[in-house]
């Protein structure tokens, strides 16, 4: 095999994947954020996604964000499923017309020699009922795997998109497998494997996947979970519900992010329940609705803040 | 004459929009120009992932110019009505003619427009077909409100004569109009300047793009064929997917790769869908033993190692697709091998089929009765039948089916054989599904027929039971298609069964599923289906035993099912829509099944075909015709003396008061058809009959040409109006002919 035409070192190790992705997304500019610090099922759930893809405020924001799906649980015995796992997120708004260029760009950063692969964009339509978003775009494809989504966002929280942001989601371990030619996920190595204390995926993750997957299956205490999201449905229309101005420090502090995470909140117990397997079809899509109306809530208080596009001039 | 090159230039457009997108591109365009005057000898249209490209050949330089003539007011109008003629036809009063009317001397007025050059109208077209274009779902990005299908990046288009190339000026949304093009996304060294269409179809090739799909497809089924050949194999033929792949592509480069030894032992099918629906493989076939022993990939670029990474990578991600095929697989077939089909059915008692209709396990229950009573119509084992309607749609429980779910019943066939079943059951599992389609195949082994009729029966009926019945468009259970179903199973395989008597009862069921179990009334309603068996519908039934049963009892079943009657019609009527649509495919007229719908026994979709196809046949014939008009006239005198006098004339005439030898022969005529039409309808045999019917017609004519009906003599007339109460008679015999429609 010709590595003659290779011009970036391969990486090593899962979290050389991550430092490059970083590395590379800052030189283009974007800030390069911290995970949120919520239980979220995947990146676009993170408020620097799902709240600032909304309003006219330019954003660019890179981050990793750790992902939690509790029905894909496999005891952390499926090479290639967990129910923690990682995703690289970009959001850049407006979208600019050299994105596909960038992405590209980003996967020779982390060693993949596009003159040796097969990149493919392959019609793939994003659609997020939870969060009352869609849009369009691709998963893009490399040797007939998926290694990313590419999405523009056409709607988030029942809200049109104007201007469109253009959302990009990585998802880690499977493109770390890829590029370091890994086949069981808790094989790969998560440091250097030449540092004096090397870990594998697995040293890190293997007891917590078996832990969260009994947890997630059997344990978790359903009816303390469906009380939960009752008191995070609740609590998020409360927040919502308060006066615009902060009798306290006659502000005008309308409070998006935080009634944004008692949706987060009401979400990651939906998936909980669903795990344990308490919801049947017909309440699935009931519950899905409910989250659905939180994210609208909130998308609706968002764009009346700052960050949202709000000005006081405008509003006049 | 000049040609004209369009591309617009995107990023991917999803394969499945593209062949309508070129489509659509020349037919806007090409609408466009002409309506302004440009006419052109000849247009094509090609799409890639990231093109849309139109050629429009022999166009003309400009649009010719017109001249209109318009009539304007009399000369001796009012100064404001002519006023108001010049301003709205744009000429001066000095350009005006003056012409000698009928009523006077009238204003003409010519109104000139001058041509317009191509480039014009070109580029006001484009604009309008840019802004305007029909995707199936279009998008905005970065801060444009431009849609697209995705990102539009440049716009393409000149105008080519002898003398050179122009581009047509153009801007939308800031996308200005130019003559660059670019090459394939990684292969091309970048962009290049086009002069007009044949140049940037080869220099488009030289920067690594196929532009016309077809020429795609055609080289990727030569390539994947070809190599498969060389092995002694052969590519599974599949053209959704070869043109799918074809618009994933410009520079297809076909790869075959190896299936590991590991997966070769998993059903063909699973192999196919996998390879198919998760990574648009090709399947590649062994002829000698019919397995799936390798696959085809179609990378979109040429490599320096020759694709052997891209293969590497395809056939790791393969291998990791087949490893969760093949534990499903491997779980599945240990179950069933230990435990049966009942591992599989059992589970469904907790899968809800619909919220109104219960669970999937209430339902297969409810099919397999019915598979029990339709089974020793068809010649099948009862036993059997009723087996088979409880495991066909076990493997609705499988993992495999819950992965891939168009292997149902595919899947149910090799778990019955590995459960130990008969060859018989576990076909029924695979096809009592069909047929789904109009052109699939529709079983014939007496088990899959028996099931795939109950299947579809439960379906309706659930369904009219609850009042979900398909309304306009909007058929979300597919019961046309079941519907359908029933018709062709029936017809196909030659079944004689009266469908009141099983919809009756599988209403009833439904009526059960529902009802409370607290009203007590479950158990007499079970005791009507029984009673159905022998009574033929619901009402006779319920009347067989409702001596035996209290007031309240009976007021609870007419409460819980006292509809039936109403809703089973309703449902027939259903079939017998379904039914006219399916005929109408053969030539035979709503009108001609009407006249069958009106004779007994037309529950019965076999008799009911039977007897069309034959009043068909006969009405195509010259004899068919006019014996229909005359036994119109016949029915039309008879209807107005029947109306006059207060009588029906259906008392059998004499021949004895017979005058004319015309009249004497058509009673001959009578009786000759007589003779042979009623053993030919008590076999069924309807074209004898409606064959016997139509060698009446002379004799009818003859009759109408030199008979007066309504005779002096009160005899004579009374008895030829029974003489034509005869010919009524006959005819109806074998078919409602007043529904016939002239």
């Amino acid at each position: 095999m010709s590595d003659m035409s290779q011009t970036v070192e391969k990486p090593r190790s899962f979290q050389e994947i991550i430092l490059r992705l970083q590395a590379y997304w800052a030189g283009k500019g974007c800030a390069v954020l911290q995970p949120y610090d919520m239980e979220v099922g995947a990146g676009t759930f993170h408020p620097a996604t799902t709240l600032r893809s909304l309003g006219s405020t330019p954003w660019a924001a890179a981050y990793v964000q750790p992902s939690r799906r509790p029905t894909d649980g496999r005891y952390g015995e499926n090479p290639n499923r967990l129910q923690h796992y990682y995703q690289y997120q970009v959001l850049i708004k407006p979208s600019p017309p050299d994105l596909q260029d960038l992405y590209l760009g980003s996967l020779k950063a982390i060693g993949i020699d596009t003159d040796l692969h097969d990149i493919r964009f392959v019609e793939d339509d994003w659609e997020s009922p939870t969060l009352g978003a869609w849009g369009l775009g691709w998963e893009v494809w490399c040797d007939g795997m998926e290694v990313s989504q590419f999405t523009y966002f056409q709607q988030v929280g029942g809200h049109d998109c104007h201007p469109v942001s253009g959302e990009l989601t990585y998802g880690l371990e499977r493109l770390a497998m890829y590029v370091l030619g890994i086949d069981h996920v808790m094989d790969m190595p998560f440091n250097d494997p030449q540092a004096p204390i090397a870990l594998k995926y697995g040293d890190v993750f293997q007891q917590t996947e078996e832990e969260y997957s009994r947890h997630n299956f059997d344990v978790a205490n359903t009816e303390k979970l469906l009380s939960d999201f009752e008191n995070a449905e609740k609590e998020c229309h409360a927040i919502l519900d308060q006066e615009h101005i902060d009798p306290k420090t006659g502000k005008r502090i309308i409070m998006a992010h935080p009634a944004y995470d008692q949706c987060i909140k009401a979400s990651h117990i939906f998936n909980l329940l669903d795990a344990r397997g308490v919801i049947s079809v017909t309440e699935r899509q009931a519950y899905i609705g409910r989250v659905r109306t939180l994210a609208k809530a909130c998308a609706d208080a968002f764009v009346l803040t700052t960050a949202g596009g709000y000005t006081p001039e405008a509003a006049e | 004459m000049s040609d004209l090159l369009i591309e617009l230039f995107s990023e991917e457009i999803p394969a499945r929009m593209q062949k309508r997108a070129s489509e659509d591109l020349k037919k806007m365009m090409t609408d466009g120009l002409v309506e302004a005057g440009l006419t052109y000898a000849s247009a094509g249209a090609f799409a890639t992932p990231r093109r849309l490209a139109l050629s429009v050949e022999g166009l003309l330089d400009a649009s010719p110019t017109t001249v209109e003539e318009r009539k304007g007011p009399r000369v001796d109008a009012p100064e404001k009505a002519i006023e108001g003629f010049l301003r709205g036809a744009g000429v001066t009063k000095d350009d005006l003619e003056i012409r000698d009317e009928k009523k006077g001397q009238v204003y003409f007025a010519k109104i000139t427009k001058p041509g317009r050059p191509a480039a014009e109208i070109v580029a006001e077209v484009l604009e309008a077909t840019v802004r305007n274009f029909p995707w199936p779902k279009s998008m905005r990005w970065g801060a444009g409100s431009l849609k697209w299908v995705r990102p539009l990046h440049a716009i393409t288009c000149i105008l080519t004569k002898e003398d050179g190339a122009e581009v047509v000026p153009l801007e939308i949304d800031g996308i200005t109009a130019g003559n660059t093009v670019w090459g394939h996304r990684f292969m091309s060294q970048g962009s290049f300047k086009v002069t007009g269409f044949e140049d940037y179809a080869s220099k488009l090739k030289k920067n690594f793009v196929i532009l016309d799909p077809e020429e795609r497809a055609e080289h990727i089924w030569h390539d994947a064929t070809n190599q498969a050949f060389a092995q002694g194999l052969e590519v599974v033929e599949d053209k959704g997917l070869l043109s799918e792949v074809a618009g994933l592509v410009e520079w297809p480069v076909v790869l075959m790769g190896n299936i590991d030894d590991a997966f070769l032992g998993l059903p063909p099918e699973v192999l196919q869908t996998s390879m198919k629906e998760h990574q648009k493989f090709f399947s590649v076939r062994n002829p000698k033993t019919g397995r799936i022993e390798k696959f085809v990939t179609v990378a979109n670029r040429e490599t320096a190692d020759n694709g052997a990474t891209i293969l590497a990578g395809n056939q790791k991600v393969l291998a990791a697709r087949l490893s969760d095929a093949k534990f499903f697989w491997e779980n599945d077939v240990r179950m069933v091998e230990r435990d049966g089909m009942e591992v599989l059915s059992a589970p469904l008692a907790h899968v809800t089929f619909h919220n109104k209709l219960g669970s999937q396990a209430a339902r297969i229950g409810r099919i397999a009765k019915l598979a029990g009573e339709i089974a020793p119509i068809l010649g099948a084992d009862v036993e059997e039948a009723v087996l088979a309607a409880k495991v066909a749609k076990a493997d609705l429980s499988s993992e495999m089916v819950y992965e891939f779910p168009e292997l149902q019943g595919i899947m149910g066939r090799y778990y019955a054989k590995k459960a130990g079943l008969s060859d018989a059951v576990a076909d029924a599992c695979r096809d009592h599904y069909s047929p789904l389609g109009p052109s699939d195949d529709v079983p014939t082994e007496p088990v899959s027929v028996a099931v795939a009729l109950a299947d579809k029966l439960d379906t309706l009926s659930g369904f009219w039971a609850i009042d979900e019945k398909p309304t306009g468009s909007k058929d979300p259970f597919a019961l046309r298609r079941a519907a359908l179903g029933v018709i062709r199973l029936l017809i196909t395989n030659d079944v004689r069964l009266n469908l009141d008597r099983f919809i009756d009862a599988q209403l009833l069921r439904q009526k059960i599923a529902v009802a409370d179990e607290n009203d007590g009334v479950i158990d007499t309603l079970k005791e009507i289906i029984d009673e159905i068996a022998e009574h033929g519908v619901f009402g006779a039934a319920f009347e067989a035993i409702a001596d035996r049963l209290s007031d309240d009892e009976k007021d609870a079943v007419k409460h819980a099912a006292g509809d039936v009657p109403d809703t089973s019609d309703d449902l027939l009527s259903f079939f017998h829509d379904r039914l006219k649509v399916f005929l109408r495919d053969e030539g035979i007229r709503h009108d001609v099944i009407d006249a069958c719908l009106a004779m007994a026994g037309s529950d019965d979709i076999t008799l009911l075909v039977k007897r069309a196809r034959a009043l068909q046949a006969m009405l195509d014939t010259e004899d068919g015709t006019n014996l229909i008009q005359g036994f119109k006239r016949a029915n039309n005198i008879l209807t107005q003396a029947e109306e006059k006098d207060g009588v029906e004339y259906s008392f059998g005439p004499d021949l004895k008061f017979a005058e004319t030898d015309e009249e004497k022969a058509l009673f001959a005529a009578l009786d000759g058809a007589e003779a042979k039409i009623k053993p030919a309808m008590a076999e069924e045999d309807f074209t004898a009959a409606m064959e016997a019917m139509a060698e009446m017609r002379p004799a009818v004519d003859a009759f109408f040409e030199a008979v007066q009906v309504n005779a002096e003599n009160d005899i004579v007339r009374r008895n030829r109006l029974n003489l034509l109460g005869r010919i009524r008679d006959i005819c109806l015999s074998v078919a409602d002919l007043t529904k016939v429609e002239s």
